[in-house]
């Protein structure tokens, strides 16, 4: 796993699961749809990223979709770094 | 006329795509005042039938008190019907200063605004006092007018896990270099029915230089000693930078909203908050209303000690049935059904023994965590509470979940 998928799974595990819940998160777990993030909360997680790449996400790149997965975020990224 | 047919059908398939998606709401007719016991109407069309209320935000029984529907037909006479202005043109009455007088009393501030609905509060105070320089950091479950309200604000939004104290230190500690923090929380959770740790969040804004909002919507009125709010339930009465509550729950349930806290915050809703600016008055009948209201809380303890009572006596009853709740101290009891269908299928069957409840699903709260809140109210008395309890162990039996928890409840019907 590379360090960038690696760096946004370890964000997520901190900053959205709670101590108790032993679901596992992988590169392809639902975020969105699957209820572990909102679009409310899902803020933090766009500034992380953001930080961490020297960035700006526009909000029409920023959709429910592109940040269902850490796939799709990793992908997100990539793209916008080019 | 420029509503086309192809509009006409996207429209409708949306609506089609929600009904497919389980989502679709609809109304139950009331045709009786808001009681304990009401008439309702459900399915449209079909006879009208009675049942007992057990999902009314009517948490004190003020809704169609004697005294206060007096006290509104006096007000109707006195101030009548209409004031066909905003507050700051000639929509300011007397009564509306003394309500507002009244509130802060009541909440323990320094003054306080009336505001159209709390909705219209949450959705104006955020924008009115913070800019690009502040951090307004929630807790996940906040209302979603507050959402809305953060939404419309420039200030930074930050979230932290529900009622995480060590995640909320980690916020505020993250955003030291802003000029004011805002630490936002709902007093009690409206779907959990769960207090915030307002003792704990107050330390914590005194030790990194924040400030405290709480929506006391379901908690003004009754939590607390003297039903202050949560605020003296967690020992902080006076230490809240601001308030927003409701007079659309406990308070007589009509409608109106407010914005209470530091002096300086009024001032600048009264400036620049757009619902309080550009929406009506709050009608005098209901001004009147709630005066009278304030009387009575402010005069007995009465009516929020028979509700604690009634809450205690249904915690204890569910529990004793067998019947998974979510333990907590507000008279808002969820009963976990965790799957949707079994929760409708459930508040249907109540229905049909003459208890009304509804379920409560995805997007509403989490996957997998469907429910139907409970709510208690000083209008209940113990008979509404045994009958209602009846209805739900028989309905309970027929599903066969009687005694069984979480894990076994989801192995049966799944989420
Ligand atoms: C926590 C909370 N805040 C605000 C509101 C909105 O209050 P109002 O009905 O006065 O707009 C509600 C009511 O649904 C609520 O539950």
């Amino acid at each position: 796993m590379d360090e960038l998928t690696r760096s946004v799974i370890d964000y997520i595990k901190h900053e959205y699961i709670e101590a108790d819940d032993d679901r596992e998160l992988t590169a392809t777990t639902p975020l969105i749809s699957g209820g572990i993030v909102d679009s409310f909360s899902m803020i933090s997680l766009k500034r992380f990223i953001e930080k961490k790449n020297g960035i700006t996400i526009p909000d029409v790149e920023a959709s429910p979709e592109a940040f269902d997965t850490v796939k799709g975020i990793v992908a997100l990224v990539n793209k916008l770094k080019k | 006329m420029a509503f086309s047919a192809a509009a006409r059908q996207f429209y409708q398939s949306e609506i089609e795509t929600i009904r497919e998606a389980g989502l679709f709401k609809e109304e139950r007719t009331i045709h009786s005042p808001q009681a304990a016991d009401i008439e309702v109407e459900f399915p449209a069309g079909s006879g009208v039938r009675k049942a007992i209320n057990m999902c009314a935000n009517n948490y004190l029984g003020l809704s169609s008190h004697p005294e206060v529907i007096a006290a509104a037909h006096a007000g109707l006479d006195s101030r009548g019907y209409g004031m066909s202005s905003v507050r700051f043109i000639c929509g300011t009455q007397d009564i509306h200063r003394e309500l507002e007088e009244r509130l802060t009393e009541f909440l323990g501030t320094e003054d306080t605004l009336l505001f159209p609905s709390c909705m219209d509060a949450n959705a104006g105070v955020f924008e009115a006092i913070l800019n690009d320089q502040d951090v307004m950091i929630a807790d996940r479950l906040v209302h979603a007018s507050i959402v809305d309200g953060m939404r419309l604000c420039k200030a930074m939004t930050d979230t932290f896990k529900h009622s995480d104290m060590g995640h909320l230190e980690e916020k505020l500690q993250e955003h030291q270099d802003k000029r004011f923090r805002l630490i936002i929380t709902d007093g009690v959770f409206s779907m959990d029915g769960d207090l915030a740790k307002i003792d704990e969040i107050v330390a914590l804004a005194e030790k990194y230089d924040a400030m405290v909002f709480s929506d006391e919507s379901h908690s003004t009125g009754f939590i607390g000693k003297t039903g202050r709010g949560v605020h003296e339930h967690c020992g902080v009465f006076g230490k809240m930078d601001i308030i927003t509550t409701t007079l659309g729950k406990a308070l007589g349930g009509a409608s109106g909203g407010c914005v209470s806290g530091k002096r300086e915050f009024i001032e600048m809703c009264r400036q620049r908050a757009r619902p309080y600016l550009f929406s009506n008055t709050v009608a005098p009948v209901i001004v009147a209303g709630a005066l009278k209201v304030m009387e009575i809380v402010m005069s007995s303890t009465e009516r929020r000690d028979k509700l604690e009572w009634n809450a205690n006596y249904w915690r204890k009853m569910m529990i004793e049935i067998g019947l998974d709740i979510k333990a907590g101290e507000s008279p808002i009891v969820p009963v976990m059904f965790y799957n949707a269908k079994l929760a409708q299928d459930f508040a249907r069957d109540l229905f049909a023994e003459g208890v009304y409840a509804v379920g409560f699903f995805f997007p509403v709260v989490p996957k997998g965590a469907a429910r139907i809140r409970t709510q208690l109210s000083a209008a209940h008395d113990q008979r509404h509470l045994d009958i209602a309890g009846e209805a739900f162990r028989k309905v309970g039996t027929k599903y066969g979940i009687l005694g069984k928890g979480k894990k076994e409840i989801i192995e049966m019907y799944g989420v």
